[in-house]
């Protein structure tokens, strides 16, 4: 091997996955990051949107608001906030598996992280459920029975909820479509993360991320925090607009 | 594959800042905390101010989230010029329509 071909292959000398059109992997890394950050950032305008449509109704129709709140369940909401915080936990811990290539313990969090964002499905369906059933998903069986009549429902009576006149009554259907709207929109989002997750687990029981490659369960795990971040707004909004009176 | 590999063990460039799993605890046990004292909150009268802790906690939780767990941190000036300037731009999005919207009746009672 001449002296010049051996120049030119310490000169290429970089790892089979930085993509040729990248001069450092340090570079590579850099710019998916900041990509990643972009996609976040109209994620952030998207659920914006939606978080100042609830600002603007949440002004107009405040007692409608906090009648609707206390028809949610405080231990199923705080629960499930404290079952979505472990599990950004659990992908945290995630990501150091993977840059530590510490493949079995990288397995062992992403299928944590697996089981509590089923954990937070499961719960949102159990909550939507008890919607249904009270006829308190917006439409054509949307009642107001629990609001116009608070003493006929067991969780009204419980927050000590006092009758609301019928115009401000059915500004509680607001409320729901607001609650089912974000809500909806969140759980989406965990429907996604939870399928990629189940992806990464396939791909990193082959031996996937613990290679020295870690960029794809490092910005997976930027998506999966953001969804916390949205739920940890969502918890006091929707949940804990006011319990006192 | 394997050869390229050993010579780059925990190369900072290719695998960003590893954060010890200490800190991923200690912000864990803090997000719990919070979590806690802003369902507690939402029981105690406190008038315009529960809304206000309500959201100051969330706030401080997602920094909390952002900075660690998503290694903001940590991470090159681009990136957190980034963000920094997305969330402005969303705030300003947010109080402009809230001036118009909060005011529209102002002056015709």
């Amino acid at each position: 091997m001449s002296d010049s071909q051996t120049l030119v292959q310490a000169e290429h000398a970089h790892p089979p996955y930085q993509r040729h059109h990248f001069g450092s992997m340090e570079q590579q890394v850099d710019a998916t990051s900041f990509a990643m950050w972009l996609f976040l950032l109209t994620e952030i305008m998207f659920f914006g949107g939606m978080f100042t449509a609830y600002l603007i109704y949440r002004n107009w129709y405040y007692p409608a608001f906090v009648a609707g709140s206390h028809q949610l369940s405080m231990l199923w909401g705080t629960l499930n906030t404290s079952v979505l915080i472990t599990s950004s936990f659990t992908m945290a811990m995630g990501v150091w598996s993977a840059q530590m290539r510490k493949k079995r313990l990288l397995l062992f969090f992403l299928v944590l992280t697996f089981v509590l964002g089923i954990i937070f499905l499961g719960i949102k369906s159990i909550e939507y459920t008890e919607k249904i059933e009270k006829h308190h998903v917006p439409g054509f069986h949307y009642s107001v029975q629990s609001f116009v009549n608070p003493a006929t429902d067991p969780v009204a009576v419980a927050a000590g909820d006092k009758p609301l006149p019928l115009d401000m009554a059915r500004h509680t259907e607001i409320y729901f479509s607001l609650y089912f709207l974000l809500t909806g929109m969140h759980a989406l989002h965990m429907i996604i993360g939870v399928s990629i997750l189940a992806f990464m687990i396939f791909r990193a029981k082959a031996g996937a991320y613990t290679n020295g490659h870690v960029t794809f369960v490092e910005n997976f795990g930027l998506y999966w925090h953001f969804v916390d971040i949205i739920w940890i707004f969502l918890y006091p909004l929707l949940y804990l607009i006011s319990r006192h009176q | 594959m394997s050869e390229h590999n050993e010579q780059l063990v925990h190369d900072e460039a290719t695998e960003g800042h590893i954060v010890s799993p200490k800190v991923y605890v200690a912000i864990f046990l803090t997000l719990l905390f919070f979590t806690g004292l802003t369902a507690a909150a939402s029981y105690i009268e406190m008038g315009p101010f529960n809304a206000i802790v309500a959201l100051a906690i969330a706030v401080t939780k997602a920094t909390l989230v952002v900075l660690f767990f998503m290694h903001i941190k940590y991470s090159p000036k681009l990136t957190k010029l980034t963000v920094g300037s997305g969330i402005f731009m969303f705030l300003v999005l947010v109080a402009m329509t809230l001036s118009d919207y909060f005011t529209r009746a102002w002056g015709r009672w």
